[in-house]
């Protein structure tokens, strides 16, 4: 399909632009002047509205697709949110208003807003509070190392400079604690898919920051001893923290606050059934415990004995700035509707049938796939794709006719410590009906990768384009038609 | 219970096939058997109708009415309808990061599209498909410079946004980089850059300057990235899009890394964000940027196919060693942008820039008119300037509201010698009987 540079012709316009009012500027000096004008589209409004609207099509979503993403909580997103989050009160609110003398008074709704959603999400996981600041999980995950960075440079403990990380984490974890200056040790799981506990006794010494856990892991399993990981971590002087990305498992279910870890980020965008967005904008906020509070970054909404709402800046110990403002405002907003729609009993029923859901997926699929770990799984349950790799089949290929039959494919060769892994996460807002056409499909894949390979290694064929050559993208990149 | 498709017959039959007697039998078999904590301190659910009603009530609570002179990198610009529209495509909001490619053609071309568009406007070759917003894109932007020189010095103008100054202070706390600020003549709206040129040494990994300036002023930096690039540092700067439908392109100029803030095409203000950062280089650095890239490559058929290249710069495969941690970025903010910049068109986008410009000059006449307001510094600017007012500005800025003019920012705010300097930006937006309005009402509050 044709670029929108490619269509067009010179001198066609897409929007009408209001005539100038006021006088003609001084001209602008010619070691200033732009030589050429910028070569952007010259399109009318419909041809670039057709041309995005088909290029829409050529996308699998959650609105056309059954999506289980693994890691990603591909949830169904209110409609509802969109229009809250349309609404010019919000969306027409100038950041620096509340700078201003009294500006305040002028965002009491946009600041109300974030203070409420701080409050239930420190409520509902056991933290003293949260900044709402963080734009997306990986920036919440740097904020929270950023803040156990800071608790022991203000004791002077300038030795603790290695975070542990556990095989199975998410790159995202390893590069955070990089960018905010540790060195990172790894930490093998054992057989069982649990932290590997002897491992983790020797890797603890006093030049442990901390460690990174997923809770519950990035297998989708739940760590029988993470109370006493927790402990042993803490006894050694480190602070523990939690990655959320799985937080849909045991929301309402498990405070993570009380169970002990120090700080921990969620994303909105997953557990809190905001959009993706094809890859953002998220929203990562970070919670912490009472120790870590100092060191938040500015501002932080905090609500005033009157019932007002104002910004706090003056935080001795603080971080200081990790945005440009107070985080991502139409994204907050849309996972405090889904909150607030909620309520306490909703949040444990989404735990509940996440974990129902992605188990039934298991029971039904393990006498046709691998299974790394024969055990209960929390919201997502991990197949090997190695039971036809003798004819040829690949996890990929699984993953391709899946797109052929009109489903979206889990999460693929992640974690890395499983053998051509496939994460299966399938939300709780999936009907049984939708559900059962996926393992049916899953079977069927199966089987054909048993008895005609072929069939599975050449999808897909029902796609815009067949398999692309990576290779030649990464070896000769074009990536921009400058 | 809404948003979740069990009934309870479904629930019972799943649990029964899946060998549990009840939840929390599933729930210990899984591994949890900490005791089920108390959530009374939640509210209880509501329905759409309900949440519906609060919420348009909190949104009633802000102050939308003010006629908006306030910029500081974040501006009000026009947003065409059809941007609204297309971003309303579900098939594009509820996609996520286009792992698999032959299910994901839309959002991969449209970021090719996006980083194609925002190379042509910068005038720099490569660029990614998104970063958070413009200041954490400046962090980006250094550290890509301390990796590629093997330097650890930075000299920062103080001309740069003062946002994103402090989110660069905060980001370099743990770092091995030494962060250098040259300070600007607190009298004058322009950036030090005889104080940058003298700064830079053979220990320099990087320049990072702002065009046009956080004062709004335009100017020349040929001279500055030429010591850079003799000292072998690189330059780097961020920079306002809009205002390059005017203005030599920043890769004309000769910068090898540019960044900035993408609010300004087609994002709305809302409160902070989610906003756009972007980030362009000279093609030699491609394989050293930060973030997602699209490339444009074949399908087994030989046709034309998008799909996300050089992927071992990212998190996912180098881990702790990546080019940075980032994973999700703003891609459905880059494609707001895109559509934009579509609709808008090459002559529309001049249109657009002009009528900023000419438009903040005619607001710059009427406001030095008033008795007691002077200028300050008389450089070249393109739709942001500041004046000095007879008072403290943060005061007038409090009484202006009153009038409802939100009238610009108090620059006393970040620095410390400016408290009665006052940064008034105008868009394509403003009239000039708003123009006229916010000076009459500037008078009579003096």
């Amino acid at each position: 399909m044709k670029t929108i540079f490619e269509l067009g012709k010179a001198g066609r316009k897409g929007t009408s632009i209001p005539k100038c009012d006021v006088p003609l500027p001084k001209h602008i000096p010619n070691e200033l002047k732009r030589t050429e004008p910028a070569k952007m589209p010259e399109v009318t409004e419909q041809d670039a509205v057709r041309h995005f609207t088909l290029l829409s099509r050529k996308n699998m979503g959650i609105d056309t697709n059954f999506y289980p993403l693994g890691s990603c909580t591909m949830k169904y997103n209110p409609k509802f949110h969109e229009n809250i989050a349309s609404l010019e009160g919000f969306t027409e609110l100038h950041p620096l208003l509340p700078q201003l003398r009294h500006g305040c008074s002028l965002t009491q709704g946009s600041l109300s807003v974030i203070y409420e959603s701080e409050r239930i999400l420190s409520n509902l996981l056991g933290f003293e509070q949260f900044t709402m600041q963080p734009m997306a999980g990986s920036h919440g995950e740097l904020t929270g190392v950023m803040l156990i960075a800071a608790y022991h440079k203000k004791r002077n403990n300038t030795k603790r400079k290695v975070m542990l990380i556990i095989d199975s984490a998410h790159g995202t974890n390893p590069a955070s604690a990089a960018v905010a200056g540790f060195t990172t040790k790894e930490i093998a799981s054992d057989e069982n898919g649990n932290v590997n506990i002897d491992k983790l006794k020797e890797a603890l010494g006093d030049d442990i920051a901390g460690l990174m856990l997923t809770c519950p892991s990035t297998l989708g399993l739940f760590d029988q001893n993470i109370e006493e990981i927790l402990r042993l971590v803490h006894d050694a002087g480190g602070l523990c923290y939690c990655d959320g990305a799985n937080l849909n498992a045991i929301m309402g279910r498990v405070k993570p606050g009380d169970l002990g870890f120090d700080v921990m980020h969620v994303n909105l965008h997953k557990t809190f059934a905001t959009p993706h967005g094809g890859g953002g904008p998220g929203s990562g906020p970070v919670g912490v415990s009472k120790r870590l509070v100092p060191y938040l970054p500015v501002s932080q909404v905090v609500k005033r004995p009157d019932g007002g709402y104002s910004l706090e800046y003056d935080r001795e110990d603080s971080i200081g700035y990790i945005a440009p403002f107070y985080g991502n405002f139409a994204i907050i907003l849309r996972a405090y509707a889904y909150m607030l729609t909620l309520g306490k009993e909703g949040f444990q029923r989404v735990s509940e049938n996440a974990v129902l859901n992605a188990n039934y997926i298991r029971y039904k699929l393990k006498d046709y796939y691998d299974q790394p770990y024969d055990r209960y799984c929390m919201h997502e349950c991990i197949f090997s794709g190695t039971r036809n790799l003798d004819k040829g089949v690949h996890t990929l290929d699984i993953a391709k006719a899946l797109i052929d039959r009109g489903i979206h494919p889990p999460t693929i060769y992640f974690p890395l410590i499983v053998e051509e892994a496939l994460m299966i996460e399938p939300t709780e807002t999936e009907s049984k009906e939708t559900i059962d056409h996926f393992i049916e499909t899953m079977i069927e894949i199966a089987q054909l990768a048993e008895e005609s390979p072929q069939e599975i290694i050449k999808c897909p064929v029902n796609t815009p384009i067949k398999r692309v050559d990576e290779t030649l993208a990464a070896r000769k990149p074009v990536i921009a038609d400058f | 219970m809404p948003y979740i498709a069990n009934t309870d017959n479904d629930r019972d039959i799943l649990l029964k096939s899946i060998d549990c007697k009840d939840m929390s039998d599933l729930w210990e078999r899984a591994g949890i058997t900490l005791p089920q904590p108390s959530l009374d301190n939640l509210p209880s659910g509501m329905s759409e109708m309900e949440v519906t009603k609060i919420l348009k009530k909190e949104a009633n609570k802000n102050a939308t009415d003010l006629t908006n002179f306030l910029g500081g990198g974040y501006y009000d610009h026009f947003i065409p309808a059809a941007v609204g529209e297309i971003l309303g495509r579900s098939e594009f909001y509820t996609a996520y990061t286009p792992y698999q490619p032959e299910a994901s053609q839309g959002t991969l071309q449209a970021i090719f599209e996006w980083q194609s568009a925002i190379c042509r406007l910068t005038g720099l070759p490569a660029s990614n498909a998104s970063l958070y917003d413009g200041g954490t894109a400046m962090f980006e932007a250094m550290m890509m410079a301390v990796r590629i020189t093997r330097k650890r010095k930075a000299i920062v103008c103080g001309a740069v946004s003062p946002i994103f100054r402090t989110m660069l202070e905060c980001y370099s706390s743990n770092l091995d980089v030494e962060l250098i600020e040259i300070p600007v003549d607190d009298n004058n709206s322009v950036s030090n850059q005889a104080g940058l040129i003298e700064a830079i040494s053979d220990d320099t990994a990087c320049v990072i300057v702002q065009y046009p300036n956080a004062f709004g002023t335009v100017e020349s930096w040929e001279k500055v990235i030429e010591v850079a690039h003799s000292k072998k540092a690189l330059a780097i700067c961020s920079t306002y899009p809009i205002a390059l439908a005017l203005y030599k392109t920043p890769g004309e100029m000769g910068f090898d890394i540019v960044t900035g803030e993408g609010q300004s095409l087609g994002i709305p203000l809302n409160f902070g964000g989610p906003y756009l950062g972007f980030m362009c280089v000279q093609k030699k650095y491609m394989r050293k940027m930060p973030g997602r890239i699209c490339g444009r490559s074949v399908d087994s058929d030989g046709k034309e196919a998008f799909v996300l290249t050089l992927q071992a710069r990212e998190q996912h495969i180098r881990r702790e060693n990546a080019m940075s941690n980032i994973c999700s970025n703003e891609n459905l903010c880059a494609l707001s942008a895109l559509v934009y910049l579509s609709c808008i068109g090459k002559s529309g986008l001049i249109e657009v820039a002009n009528l900023c410009r000419s438009k903040a000059e005619f607001a710059r006449e009427e406001i030095l008119k008033i008795p007691g307001i002077k200028p300050i510094g008389n450089s070249h600017f393109f739709n942001e300037f500041i004046v000095e007012l007879p008072c403290d500005a943060g005061e007038v800025v409090g009484k202006m509201i009153d009038k409802g003019y939100a009238v610009g920012f108090p620059l006393g705010k970040y620095y410390k010698n400016r408290n009665n300097q006052l940064l008034v930006a105008v868009t394509e937006k403003r009239t000039k009987e708003e123009i006229k309005g916010l000076a009459n009402a500037l008078e009579a509050v003096l």
